[in-house]
């Protein structure tokens, strides 16, 4: 079958890839109906996740129907329509029963190399490098979903394929943000990147009951759409000075949420760019926190930060001085999806979360090269490259 | 596949390394000292399992670690605050320690305890141990970084969860 895969630094490719078969009883193959690209692809395109390899398939955020199902498998049936969440977690493990499900113990079959660089391991990811479990990818007419009774919700049926597609990633990350930052009503909510996860970290935050949400970013259309389909507030910040703004807004306090959405390749306007993107390129630090650091700059004191963006290693001028002083709260995290996509997929069908916008480039598998590269440089209003393999 | 890919990618491979390297530097001094580095005194490797440890039996335990016979002690306690039972094994006759650098490589001579605990944790707490080959994948061009990142990949199931 033809796959997407990851080539080298800055090449994607189409290439033919043998369909996957059921190893674990847990087991299912889903024939992929819609694959979306990721802000997190961008990070592995641009080689500053440096553990892929030339051929790997890309693509974690997906639905299709059930084509086989292993013979643990209890909820799922050949032909059943699904959504499936980007992480590989068991569901028994502690941290599962938590509700931690990113940091499940056993999804990452590759353990050893997310200890060396951070102390433990956190669960599997598709298409998303050797370090999260060297799943293969979305991308493709097929693919292996393990821990399938776990992973894989059934979608209601008047939820589309469009709507549902984003319920297995931008969608429960932005309300792992919300929801683990803790925001309650009344709350003023700032989010940084206006890409799907910013708008959906948005949607959740207005809909836990936040009294304003504002939403940062540099590109109108994607401004325009959070005006327009999520309904909160919007900065553009090449035209604004973002922390004075937020300030005057809150009379002077500063918002209590800050939820990070852009991640280790931000951009900026000033003179620190320049610095970031050198002291990156020779390895000097592996992660640009420009976001980050606005977001510590901007918060109340007493606030909460939340990286949504994925960060890899290490950053340069911390200001922890800040965390520290402002007694902030700083928390992160990979999506705990499978708590979030049953009320996600709920509020889906009652028109609450509406995500059609997103998908703003539909095209066949072997669009993957020009689909990649148009949303890389956010080229004619792309927010989301999507691929229909049955295209 | 033109040759400046490699060396992209043995670029970025390098990176890893070094990233690697300065990680545990910062976060574990002792890293300079790699016969230590990443390993307990006692030699004794743990995982939690989330069952109760009225659950375990240190005379029948799964096959991962049955395998290990009289070569290995065995001990089983509960974990604090509810996080289920520690399972720790430890070899009788223990060699030298390697560091991190040998770990990675898939060097260490304790590794095949640690993948056992590893797989054993998995039998206990979901049935089965979760497997990824054989993955699909496209064509996988020869390159220092790609020959870097298999042998990370061959060693890193060993690494086991703690
Ligand atoms: N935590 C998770 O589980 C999870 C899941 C999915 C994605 N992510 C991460 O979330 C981030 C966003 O993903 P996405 O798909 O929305 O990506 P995207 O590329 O579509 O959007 C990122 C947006 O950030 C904006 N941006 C860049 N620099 C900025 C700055 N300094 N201030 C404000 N905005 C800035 C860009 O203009 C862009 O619109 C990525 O880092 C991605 O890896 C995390
Ligand atoms: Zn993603
Ligand atoms: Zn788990």
């Amino acid at each position: 079958m033809k796959a997407v895969t990851w080539r080298g630094v800055n090449e994607i490719g189409v290439e033919e890839v043998a369909e996957p078969t059921i190893i674990n009883d847990h087991d299912i193959i889903l024939e992929v109906g819609l694959s979306a690209a990721c802000g997190s692809d961008l990070h592995l395109m641009g080689g500053y996740i440096p553990a892929m390899r030339a051929g790997d398939v890309l693509g974690h955020e997906f639905m299709g129907r059930v084509a086989e199902v292993g013979r643990g498998v209890t909820k799922h049936q050949v032909g059943d329509r699904v959504v499936v969440v980007s992480f590989t977690s068991c569901g028994q493990c502690w941290y599962c029963r938590q509700g931690l499900w990113s940091l499940c113990d056993n999804g990452n079959p590759n353990p050893g190399i997310t200890e060396a660089l951070w102390g433990q391991s956190i669960g599997g990811c598709y298409g998303y490098s050797h370090a999260l479990g060297g799943w293969a990818g979305s991308h493709a007419p097929f693919i292996r979903v393990p821990y399938a009774d776990q992973g894989a919700f059934a979608i209601p049926d008047g939820v589309s394929d469009e709507r549902a597609l984003f319920a297995s990633d931008a969608a429960p990350t932005g309300w792992t943000g919300a929801h683990q930052a803790e925001v309650r009503p009344g709350d003023v909510v700032a989010v940084w990147g206006a890409g799907g996860v910013g708008q959906m970290a948005a949607r959740a935050a207005m809909l836990m009951g936040a009294e304003r949400v504002v939403v940062i970013d540099r590109f109108d259309n994607r401004l325009q759409q959070v005006r327009t389909h999520i309904g909160a507030d919007t900065l553009h910040y090449e035209k604004a000075e973002v922390p004075a703004e937020l300030r005057e807004m809150t009379g002077g306090r500063g918002p209590d949420v800050c939820i990070e959405a852009v991640g280790m390749e931000a951009h900026s306007p000033g003179p620190q760019y320049l610095y970031d993107q050198v002291k990156q390129q020779m390895r000097l630090q592996t992660d640009r926190p420009t976001a980050v650091r606005e977001a510590i700059y901007a918060c109340r004191k007493g606030g909460t930060v939340f990286t949504l963006g994925v960060f890899a290693g290490l950053v340069d001028k911390f200001p922890l001085g800040a965390v520290m002083n402002k007694a902030l709260t700083l928390r992160g995290a990979q999506q705990h999806g499978h708590r979030y996509i049953p009320e996600i997929l709920e509020r889906m069908s009652r028109d609450e979360i509406r995500t059609e916008h997103l998908a703003t480039h539909v095209m066949p598998l072997s669009d993957g090269p020009k689909g990649y590269q148009m949303f890389k440089n956010k080229e004619d209003g792309c927010v989301r490259a999507v691929f229909r393999p049955s295209m | 596949m033109t040759s400046s890919i490699g060396n992209v990618a043995s670029l970025a491979a390098r990176g890893a390394g070094s990233v690697v390297r300065h990680v545990r530097a910062v976060v574990n001094p002792s890293a300079a000292h790699p016969a230590a580095a990443g390993h307990s005194a006692s030699g004794w490797l743990v995982v939690t399992v989330f069952v109760e440890p009225s659950e375990l039996d240190a005379a029948k335990l799964p096959a991962p670690l049955a395998e290990f016979g009289d070569r290995i002690e065995v001990r089983i306690q509960a974990a604090p605050g509810g996080k289920g039972t520690e399972l720790a094994a430890r070899l009788r006759d223990r060699p030298r320690p390697g560091g991190a650098l040998s770990r990675l490589s898939g060097q260490d001579p304790e590794a095949g305890l640690r993948s056992a605990l590893r797989r054993a944790k998995q039998l206990i707490e979901v049935g089965e141990v979760l497997a990824v080959d054989p993955v699909p994948h496209g064509e996988r061009t020869a390159t220092p970084g790609g020959a870097f990142l298999e042998g990370w990949t061959k060693a890193a199931p060993k690494g086991g969860v703690r």
